[in-house]
């Protein structure tokens, strides 16, 4: 799809001219030989899949694993620009937490007539058994991934809140390896903020979380997977490795004398703190979806009564929910008495009479997503879409309105990427990940840029074929 | 660590090593039948076959050893589970399970060489691959071995994957030495006359050990000597006593570090004051096929019992 309007480029300007940002870069890349870059760029290939850098994509019979294209162009940000958006990215998580521990408690934001009580109920997310129970900390959400968009240069919207269990860090990280390795001259002559230590950090954020139950001594934090066939498996044995936590899987935790413990080989083993990839449905048989094979039976329980932290806590998906995405700016206003440095992208929610007339009429014009969906699927993206494809997603937009949210096509920002042809201007966005943890709230600088391939396309996702970056925040 | 990834070592190692075993039992193989009538290849291919344990599987897919189906059907015949090409894949998801265990070295070498094999062995293997495809199937072990030395934590990790490997490795040893003293027994019912000396020398190949043998024994290749060497000679790294050795040591260190002794433990007490003292003579007294099958069963009891020792399975 051609992105509407005139796209703001985050490298050139409206003349041509290379922004500040890219100055340093641009100077270098103008620097390399031709034949050189060609090469660098296979070589990043062969990185990536020799160090088994890979996702899984359901449904593919063929391609158990694929590589995550990676290119080699790197996305800057300014340190002023960075500052700016880590202001509104805290803010932000910290009402997320408030908003969570108040949806579970009291409920004050409802009584105030700020937020529907019909979201609450319609949410699936919603998980009864976490009323009244605060988690360790008070924290539910130590990782947070926000999704950002932009369009000009002082304006960057959020698109949507990963507070359950954002992925991708691990392509942040590998990433900027990979960078160093191919062009370490690049690296000594721009200052680039590190992003290295996140794996440290996180574990000294998880560790900050000990349930009642802890003993002392030094906490045992695992990451809990669903297995090797799962689609995010590298990220999950990256990060336990990074971190010198254990990788478990549902078949070696047993709760045993009250505490979740993990079949080693000397015993039984009690968990401190479980980072769990595992969604809420399959965490605990007894509790959820009782045929899942991949959580622990008992482990609410063990969690309610202090014997484990969990992270993220369970019913913590209530917050990525599109339909509380849109109140997200009452729900800042609500709980940090601000204004939301970080604006939302306008939103109508069809659940409302005029929202949804608006939406019908403008359907070609509107990208329209499921309430509950993410990773690019059961979307509409109007100016894309023929006029049957439109027509059937009417018909399911009339059947349930509730289900959907509407937001306009947005322009997004470009940043070259590298081609054979040389370099093309390509869509982007940006999850920076956020720590939460009763020490405060550490934002890694950057995050992880996804790009889209295409030219014109605005589907970033890397299960729809987008690409990422090595995300640079420049030293002041 | 967990028990899952202490037998995910455990048979990342068995499987690398069963397939490093499989290619040299190839390439022994083919060397004979290059170098012998058509009668003597296809009875060493039909002996490929048994050694292996695949006679059922391989009769119900084909008719006749011909070479180019038998390397076909043990690398990647779709009608073996037990190809070469599914034991490759068997070691790195093993080795994706127990990734937080390995060092990036190890774990590179694996992925890497799974890659080239998978690659090798997506098309039919014809006669001017077939040793290539061999020879890439025995590097893989060798840089596998190699990151693994020289980057694993001498931890608890490290003694469950050598015991994998001597666990296999013997399995194979006795299993190659079993079948071709069997297809040689008529000719020994007076040993050491008028033996086929080339049949002799094929175990040795098989088991990487002509080379050493012959430096050992100025060429001479005699049944007596060949049965000592490969079963009681603790020098050579592929013969049973060497591997009893190690996998004594991968035994013990894991008694010392988990602070208690198990069922392996035992069993590899009992089984070694069977061996320890034979000689040779004493093996052909008992017979060696005897002597073999009693091996080969304490070994797989062993194998057994680590599994259960140290909680492989919930």
């Amino acid at each position: 799809m051609q992105g509407r309007g005139s796209n703001f480029d985050e490298m050139f300007d409206g003349e041509g001219k290379t922004r500040p940002a890219y100055a340093e870069y641009c100077r270098w890349y103008g620097e390399q030989p031709p034949e050189l870059m060609r090469r660098k760029n296979r070589e990043a290939d062969d990185t990536f899949r020799r160090t088994g850098i890979t996702f899984n994509v359901y449904g593919e019979d063929d391609a158990e694993e694929r590589l995550i294209p990676f290119d080699m162009v790197p996305r800057i940000i300014t340190a002023s620009e960075w500052r700016k958006l880590s202001r509104g990215i805290e803010q932000r998580v910290r009402a997320l937490n408030s908003f969570l521990y108040d949806l579970y408690h009291r409920q004050e934001i409802v009584r105030a007539g700020r937020l529907p009580e019909r979201l609450l109920r319609s949410n699936d997310a919603w998980l009864a058994n976490m009323v009244g129970f605060t988690p360790p900390g008070g924290i539910y959400t130590h990782i947070v991934g926000i999704d950002l968009v932009r369009t000009g240069p002082d304006e960057f919207f959020v698109l949507e809140d990963n507070a359950r269990t954002p992925s991708g860090v691990s392509y942040m990280l590998e990433n900027r390896e990979t960078m160093m390795g191919m062009f370490p001259d690049l690296f000594s002559r721009v200052a680039v903020e590190s992003v290295s230590n996140y794996p440290r950090r996180l574990a000294r954020s998880l560790a900050a979380c000990v349930p009642p139950a802890f003993s002392g001594g030094k906490p045992t934090v695992a990451v809990l997977t669903p297995g090797i066939f799962n689609s995010a498996y590298f990220e999950h044995a990256f990060l336990a490795d990074q971190m010198g936590a254990e990788l478990v899987e549902g078949s070696d935790l047993r709760v045993v004398g009250g505490r979740v413990q993990m079949r080693t080989t000397r015993g039984y083993k009690p968990i401190d703190v479980l980072y769990r990839r595992v969604d809420d449905d399959y965490l605990d048989p007894l509790t959820f979806n009782p045929d899942s094979a991949l959580g622990v039976p008992g482990i609410m329980d063990v969690y309610r009564a202090g014997g484990i932290t969990i992270a993220n806590a369970p019913g913590t998906g209530v917050a990525d929910d599109k339909a509380i995405y849109s109140f997200m700016p009452e729900i800042v206003e609500f709980y940090t008495g601000e204004k939301p440095l970080l604006p939302n992208v306008q939103t109508w929610r069809c659940a409302d009479k005029d929202a949804l007339g608006y939406v019908l009429d403008n359907l070609a014009e509107l990208v329209v997503k499921e309430v509950h969906g993410s990773g690019g699927y059961g979307m509409l993206i109007g100016p894309t879409s023929s006029k049957r494809e439109i027509a059937a997603f009417r018909e399911k937009l009339i059947a349930k309105p509730d289900n959907y949210i509407a937001q306009p096509t947005l322009a997004l920002s470009t940043c070259p990427i590298y081609t054979a042809k040389g370099l093309a201007p390509r869509h982007l966005d940006l999850r920076p990940f956020v720590l939460v943890s009763p020490e405060g709230i550490d934002i890694t600088p950057g995050g992880l840029t996804r790009v889209a391939l295409k030219k014109g396309s605005l589907v970033v996702n890397s299960s729809q074929g987008g690409g990422t970056k090595d995300t640079w925040v420049l030293k002041d | 660590m967990l028990g899952r990834t202490a037998n995910s070592l455990f048979w990342m190692f068995r499987y690398l090593e069963r397939a490093e075993n499989t290619a040299r039992l190839l390439e022994a193989a083919l060397r004979m039948a290059l170098t012998r009538d058509l009668v003597t290849a296809e009875a060493e291919w039909r002996s490929v076959i048994a050694t292996l344990g695949l006679q059922k599987a391989y009769e119900a897919a084909h008719d006749g050893y011909d070479g180019l189906q038998v390397w076909n059907f043990v690398l990647r015949g779709p009608s073996n589970p037990g190809n070469v090409r599914t034991m490759f894949g068997a070691v790195r998801s093993n080795a994706r399970t127990a990734r937080t265990n390995i060092s990036s070295d190890v774990w590179e070498a694996v992925n890497e060489n799974w890659m080239r094999i998978d690659r090798l062995l997506a098309r039919p293997v014809g006669q001017t691959m077939v040793g290539e495809v061999l020879g890439a199937i025995r590097r893989a072990g060798t840089q596998v071995h190699g990151a693994f030395d020289g980057s694993i934590l001498r931890d608890e990790g490290y003694h469950f994957a050598r015991a994998g490997t001597f666990i296999e490795r013997a399995d194979s040893t006795a299993r190659i030495l079993d079948m071709k003293y069997f297809l040689l027994l008529p000719s020994l019912s007076y040993v050491g006359s008028s033996l086929d000396t080339g049949q002799w020398e094929q175990v040795l190949r098989s088991v990487a050990g002509a080379r050493v043998y012959s430096w050992l024994n100025a060429g001479q290749i005699e049944a007596r000597g060949i049965v000592e060497f490969v079963v009681l000679d603790d020098r050579f790294p592929r013969s049973l006593a060497f591997c009893r050795n190690a996998l004594r040591d991968c035994l013990g260190a894991l008694a010392r570090t988990h602070g208690v002794e198990g069922r392996a433990v035992a069993l590899m007490r009992d089984s070694d004051t069977r061996i320890s003292h034979l000689c040779v003579d004493q093996i052909f007294d008992q017979g060696l096929h005897e002597f073999l099958i009693d091996f080969l069963a304490r070994n797989a009891s062993i194998a057994h019992a680590i599994a259960e020792d140290y909680r492989f399975h919930a």
